[in-house]
């Protein structure tokens, strides 16, 4: 069977429910689906529940389907940068989860790898662990938190072969390895789709039994939020300096 | 005179040792990485899944794949290593990461943590603050003595106990200050000890603008009650 499709329109066609739960991978703008978020405004799906970090920016990545008002409810661990989200929070159509990044981070892990619950010792005596089961081990409190599983999980990574083996990027990897664990059907886009066999078996990230559908989109436009840079020492002579 | 934000973060630099991996946060605590000692070995990490953080790019050499956990673009280091949010986590909460130096709203003097959320505004996420200071060995907070209002009044920052959502329970070892720097013995349960003053600020300018009890011990002497 290929899991290949030739868009990504293509490959969330008749997929996308309303009332879903579907993960998005990134973190702020890095390594978002920016072309399956897209697929997902054009399916146009109501009622959606999202789990990802971030909810994106005015315009860009969730963003767009906020714009739309195709989300319901959004798990996060931080949602600022974007006024949308705040109006629409603030209004009583958009609905929040709070949830530490780290917890929200070993959640996924957990979904994928079939553990229902864990237990952790961040956000006792917080907030957060109101109404949730706190367990001491060894003296010390610990908080029960449940694993996550989505309908659909959607990925970004930089390269895959048709076996839906993944390599991610650099910082660009963040919370997608584990969607791609964590529903029953994931999809990633690729930036670069590869033959099976031309990537090295032990530099895989993703093995492909958890990659169910794949789209190619060469080039994609990435966005950075906070562009910082130094400036390069006049004088310095070639090979000093910090560079490496 | 009070210290500066670079003054906070130099002296927040010397809880650095040769061989740590450390996570600092966003606004002050970014700035500790301009005075690691010349020839210390340390090794930031950025939540966002990577260790071995350099410096932010030259012009033009921007990677929007290569972001710290402030979205900010930075560069790597021929120590880098890069992995997933889970196993960054994994890092932090199973107590890998030496230091965590971090800002506050708010500390109480049982190290009570209160740095995400103020009620009635707009509320943006915790982020991974609540696991960092669940998880690493040692917290640093760095933060203003106490917090403006836009009418010139001041409200302490260092309190009794926290009256904001909390981040973490007993959770803070440090607390540097622009006018001082102040022990938690969080596991103790001893309390706060003032431990060294800015140039030129009093013990009595101190009190007066703290509302938590601290203990004085300045200059690694034996406390006295304050």
């Amino acid at each position: 069977m290929d899991k290949v499709y030739s868009d990504a329109q293509a490959a969330l066609a008749g997929m996308v429910k309303d009332g879903m739960t579907i993960m998005a991978g990134g973190f702020g703008l890095c390594g978002i689906p920016e072309a399956l978020i897209e697929a997902i405004r054009d399916s146009g799906a109501k009622g959606l529940t999202f789990i990802s970090n971030n909810a994106g920016v005015d315009g860009i990545g969730l963003g767009r389907l906020l714009e739309t008002r195709q989300i319901r409810k959004m798990i996060s661990s931080y949602v600022g940068e974007n006024k949308l989200f705040a109006q629409q929070f603030l209004s009583g159509e958009l609905e929040l989860e709070f949830n530490p990044q780290g917890t929200l981070a070993e959640r996924i892990r957990a979904g994928g790898a079939g553990i229902p619950a864990f237990y952790t010792k961040t956000g006792v005596g917080t907030l957060i662990a109101e109404g949730k089961e706190v367990r001491e081990f060894d003296g010390e409190k610990y908080v029960m938190e449940t694993g996550l599983f989505a309908d659909i999980s959607i990925v970004h990574a930089y390269k895959g072969d048709t076996e839906g083996n993944l390599v991610y990027r650099k910082t660009a990897r963040n919370f997608n390895p584990m969607m791609a664990t964590a529903s029953r059907l994931t999809i990633a886009e690729v930036e670069n789709l590869v033959p099976a066999g031309s990537i090295d078996p032990d530099c895989i990230h993703t093995p492909g039994i958890f990659v169910k559908r794949m789209v190619h989109v060469p080039n994609p436009v990435k966005h950075i939020e906070q562009r910082t840079t130094r400036k390069r020492a006049e004088a310095a002579p070639a090979g000093a300096g910090e560079e490496v | 005179m009070a210290w500066t934000r670079e003054q906070m973060a130099e002296r927040a630099a010397k809880e650095l040792r040769d061989g740590f991996y450390v996570n600092l946060g966003i606004g002050i605590p970014t700035l500790v990485s301009n005075f690691i000692p010349k020839g210390m070995r340390v090794q930031l990490q950025s939540e966002n899944g990577m260790l071995g953080m350099g410096p932010f790019p030259y012009e033009g050499e921007e990677d929007a794949d290569l972001i710290n956990a402030g979205k900010q673009t930075i560069t790597e280091l021929p120590t880098t290593s890069y992995f997933s949010s889970a196993d960054s986590f994994g890092m932090i909460r199973g107590g890998h990461i030496d230091l965590s130096i971090l800002g506050a709203m708010q500390v109480a003097e049982n190290g009570d943590l209160a740095n995400w959320m103020i009620p009635g505004k707009m509320v943006k996420g915790m982020g991974g603050a609540m696991d960092l200071v669940a998880g690493v060995k040692r917290v640093v907070v760095v933060m203003e003595h106490v917090a403006k209002a836009k009418d010139g009044s001041e409200d302490p920052k260092l309190l009794k106990s926290c009256n904001l959502p909390l981040t973490g329970t007993g959770v803070v070892d440090l607390v540097i200050t622009d006018l001082g720097v102040f022990s938690i013995d969080k596991k103790g349960g001893t309390g706060m000890t003032l431990i060294e003053l800015a140039d030129g600020v009093t013990v009595e300018e101190i009190r007066a603008k703290t509302q938590a009890e601290f203990k004085v011990a300045l200059g690694g002497g034996q406390a006295s009650a304050a």
